[in-house]
């Protein structure tokens, strides 16, 4: 008797412990770590919050080490030109592949194709960029953007988005490298969510005599859709993040594209690029600035995304 | 019993690496690879291990502020106000050079002449064209075709783009008035490579490039390499003669910490675009500063070599002694 007491006394101790322990890791992870990296970076950046003010340094064009003048909106709008234009080229592909993985494609197929376009997030960022810069970049520089050029030049207003001499070193190529890079985010998530169409739905919409193509734009896509979106915007906080493949095909310029064939940077660019050699302590804190500018803007994106996620969690919990 | 005996065996392998000197620096990636050269020598004569981490000259200028290395390493020097504000000595240890590279399919490796004003008006977007009348001047027994300029920077921060901005703003006044100097600045045309590598690469690709590049990475990957009209009217080409010839009319003085840029030098075979890597000691801390002193005293004597053979260039004689000078003032050695 003695003994069993003992050894439920230790499993209960044991249990009390564990418990604590993965209590500990879930609020360090979850909530002592974003917070203490937002104020760490809030902190850094003070100095240039107080010195140029927030709506001023969101406003201002400038970047100037020399003088010491510094402003964030050519990196912001540029983060915000890439993502964008990246995920309207991901998105439509996204939900194609979804559709063609759940529902066109042979079974035994299925898993090929879905390994490989997973295997294609597990490829590091700086690849993504050098096969930008190194093959993508000439293909579009030589032979792509001279053709878009001519094609459109003369098109009222989409002509102005094809000015300036087509290097491959610009707005067009970077997105599409972005795009290629969250494609299979988008796309698992998409898929995941077709998976969770109750089959009772298809089948009734099948026996009511709809074609596979009604199904999947009358039944499928509207269930699913707050899940696409929510997918769509994961995939943009990633968008927004990534440095190294930008880095490679965005040209590095401090300006606001005025076409897709201009060089331009972003938010993580500028900070990849100056970080090491910001030599005062006005433009490291202008840097972390920009830094905190960036960490806001992505925890807002995947508040968003989850919220998308749970409503459609909600409304088709079978 | 087992733990005591490992707990054991542990200290006596800790106490054993201790007994090796390990200095520790930081910065400049510039002479990354000529310091590393010297410290794998240096381990192999003395057994005393360096440890340098090329993060940057402003990553190198931090550290040595908060006193967590033996030395820090910048490409640009710090002015004596700045190194007594922060309690820091400063010496130069390398030279190296920064070159124009180009790609013109018309001229191919022929070696272009520019001078001062001629890169300073590319770089402000001025001159525009290949065949623009101030550059065919330049370059009488050249035909240089009717070609846009794509002019390529650096987009990191970096010590090259500090030479390059340094000598155009010394010979070039509008160049001074409305970008100044620095590791990076405000640039008014071109597009941006991340390193060496980056500029170049966007200058192999773009017919009608051009930029600027370390002079170790012109000779490694032979690039065409521009000569540059000195303060003497002479045109010269980068190589290890012409940088020593500018370091050798420099007019160091240790007691401005060696605070001096090379750029645009006198002499007739100076080549103007030239710079000295520095290094940065704490001096409230002079057990650290003497370790590092030590690896660079062994580094004058026995490192020439080294760094020839890697295209940069040894400071000359009398700039070392007076640099042992200075460490010997400053009780270092």
């Amino acid at each position: 008797m003695k003994t069993v007491n003992k050894a439920l006394r230790k499993a209960k101790l044991l249990e009390t412990v564990f418990k604590s322990i993965l209590g500990l890791a879930a609020i360090f992870v979850g909530f002592i770590l974003p917070v203490s990296i937002f104020i760490s970076l809030y902190k850094e950046s003070s100095l240039a919050i107080e010195h140029f003010g927030i709506l001023n340094f969101i406003t201002s064009t400038d970047w100037d080490p020399v003088a010491q003048k510094f402003g964030g909106l050519v990196p912001l709008v540029g983060t915000l030109i890439s993502t964008f234009l990246a995920t309207l080229i991901a998105a439509p592909l996204s939900i194609g592949i979804a559709i063609f993985l759940v529902e066109l494609s042979p079974n035994r197929l299925k898993p090929i194709f879905s390994t490989a376009i997973e295997l294609l997030a597990g490829i590091p960022s700086i690849i993504y960029g050098m096969w930008g810069l190194f093959v993508l970049a000439p293909l579009f520089g030589e032979k792509v953007e001279p053709w878009l050029q001519d094609e459109f030049q003369n098109v009222p207003l989409i002509g102005k988005l094809f000015e300036g001499s087509p290097t491959g070193i610009d707005v067009l190529t970077t997105s599409l490298v972005l795009s290629i890079m969250i494609i299979p985010f988008m796309s698992s998530v998409v898929k995941d969510a077709f998976n969770m169409v109750p089959p009772i739905m298809k089948e009734s919409a099948y026996a009511l005599g709809a074609t596979k193509w009604e199904v999947i734009k009358q039944v499928m896509i509207p269930i699913t859709a707050s899940s696409i979106a929510g997918g769509l915007i994961l995939s943009v906080g990633r968008a927004l993040g990534e440095t190294m493949a930008v880095t490679f095909v965005a040209g590095n310029v401090n300006q606001i594209p005025k076409s897709l064939l201009d060089p331009f940077t972003t938010i993580t660019v500028a900070l990849a690029n100056q970080f090491t050699e910001a030599d005062t302590a006005i433009y490291l804190s202008s840097l972390y600035f920009l830094a905190l500018i960036l960490f806001i803007m992505s925890f807002f994106v995947l508040y968003l995304s989850k919220i998308m996620l749970l409503r459609l969690e909600k409304k088709w919990k079978v | 019993m087992k733990v005591k005996n490992l707990a054991v065996a542990g200290l006596l392998a800790i106490s054993g690496v201790a007994l090796a000197v390990e200095i520790t620096g930081a910065g400049a990636t510039f002479p990354y690879p000529v310091y590393s050269a010297w410290s794998y020598k240096y381990q192999q004569e003395t057994g005393n291990k360096l440890n340098y981490q090329s993060i940057g000259s402003g990553g190198g200028i931090r550290q040595i502020e908060n006193r967590t290395v033996d030395f820090g390493a910048s490409d640009a020097p710090l002015t004596p106000k700045e190194l007594n504000e922060k309690k820091l000595l400063q010496f130069p240890a390398i030279i190296g050079g920064v070159v124009p590279t180009y790609n013109l399919p018309e001229v191919g490796n022929t070696q272009l002449n520019f001078d001062g004003k001629a890169l300073c008006y590319i770089y402000l977007g001025k001159i525009t064209k290949w065949n623009d009348p101030y550059l065919q001047q330049l370059n009488p027994g050249v035909k240089l075709p009717d070609r846009e300029i794509t002019v390529v920077r650096r987009s990191d921060g970096s010590g090259t783009t500090f030479l390059w901005t340094n000598y155009l703003s010394k010979v070039c006044p509008e160049w001074e008035k409305q970008v100044g100097y620095g590791t990076s600045v405000n640039w008014p045309v071109g597009i941006g490579g991340k390193g060496n590598e980056g500029v170049a690469n966007y200058v192999k690709r773009f017919r009608g490039a051009i930029g600027y590049v370390e002079f170790v990475y012109t000779e490694q990957n032979k690039l065409p390499a521009g000569k540059i009209k000195n303060r003497d009217g002479k045109f010269v080409a980068a190589s290890i003669e012409t940088f020593q010839a500018a370091a050798a009319n420099a007019k160091w003085d240790k007691n401005q910490h060696f605070y001096y840029i090379l750029t645009d030098q006198p002499g007739k075979d100076s080549y103007p675009i030239t710079g000295a890597s520095f290094i940065l000691l704490a001096k409230d801390r002079p057990e650290s500063s003497k370790k590092a002193v030590q690896f660079f005293n062994w580094a004058f004597k026995n490192g020439d070599q080294e760094a020839i053979r890697l295209h940069y260039v040894p400071l000359p004689e009398n700039v070392k002694n007076m640099i042992r000078e200075y460490w010997k003032e400053n009780g270092l050695m």
